[in-house]
């Protein structure tokens, strides 16, 4: 009993306040860094509140140095821009081919960058959490990453989390 | 899921206009969000889109949104949306 009426205060309480995703992004290739931008950018223009957590490689997509140079990877990659077995995806210029690739499917598209995204979901309010353990192991300082982003341990993103209506690990 | 409309609404109804031709979700969503966001509450942005996809997206925009889906028609190669702008948290 207790635990419906739970429920039924909580269903209620949705009502009246603004949905929420948390975004876990995890990857740092040029590729698996679109869909958590895309989907925060999208739920931000849903009237949701977003936010993203960037962690381990992920972090790479809020360095400012990394940030313009993310790749798409030429190896383990059987979906990917170029379709080489793994032994050739390892040779020099196969990653920089498959980035090149990925970037004119892109453009031809015309999707926006990943510095856009970032940018268009910041001005929509998205939140950007940057992993500290990442930080401290990746010898990452606060300095190398973009503005806007707000540092936070696993505690407080799951603290945020805990109250969204979608988490969403990338 | 898509709301199919039979009788559009008058023109004079159109606050606003966006084209998103040749842009791919999340772009028209994106973009009609901010277009909404200029719009006071009962007016109507009129949207064209290109992607496929938007047939689900749009509506479901306005779902979310608090918004009003007066007019869906889809033609061949675009779509064509009616919005009314309704209250926001």
């Amino acid at each position: 009993m207790t635990d419906t009426r739970t429920r039924v205060e909580s269903d209620l309480e949705g009502a009246e306040r603004r949905r929420r995703i948390a975004l876990v992004a995890s990857k740092g290739t040029l590729d698996q860094a679109y869909p958590p931008l895309i989907l925060a950018t999208t739920a931000a223009s849903l009237g949701w509140e977003a936010g993203v957590y960037f962690t381990f490689y992920g972090l790479d997509i809020l360095h400012v140095d990394r940030l313009e140079k993310l790749k798409v990877a030429s190896l383990a990659n059987p979906a990917g821009p170029i379709q080489l077995p793994n032994l050739l995806g390892a040779l020099p210029g196969a990653t920089a081919a498959a980035t090149k690739i990925m970037k004119k499917w892109m453009d031809d598209a015309r999707m926006p960058t990943v510095p856009e995204f970032i940018e268009m979901s910041q001005g929509l309010g998205v939140r950007f959490f940057a992993c500290s353990t990442t930080m401290g192991v990746m010898g990452v300082e606060e300095g190398d990453l973009i503005k806007g982003c707000e540092i936070a341990g696993a505690a407080a993103f799951l603290d945020y989390a805990a109250d969204a209506d979608v988490q969403l690990f990338v | 899921m898509t709301t199919q409309f039979t009788t559009p609404v008058a023109p004079s109804r159109v606050d606003a206009e966006l084209d998103t031709s040749g842009l791919l979700c999340p772009l028209p969503v994106y973009q009609a969000g901010l277009a909404l966001g200029q719009l006071t509450k009962g007016q109507v942005l009129r949207l064209v889109t290109t992607d496929p996809g938007s047939l689900e997206d749009i509506p479901a925009l306005a779902r979310q949104l608090g918004d009003t889906l007066l007019d869906a028609q889809r033609h061949e190669h675009h779509q064509v949306f009616l919005i009314e702008k309704g209250d926001r948290l």
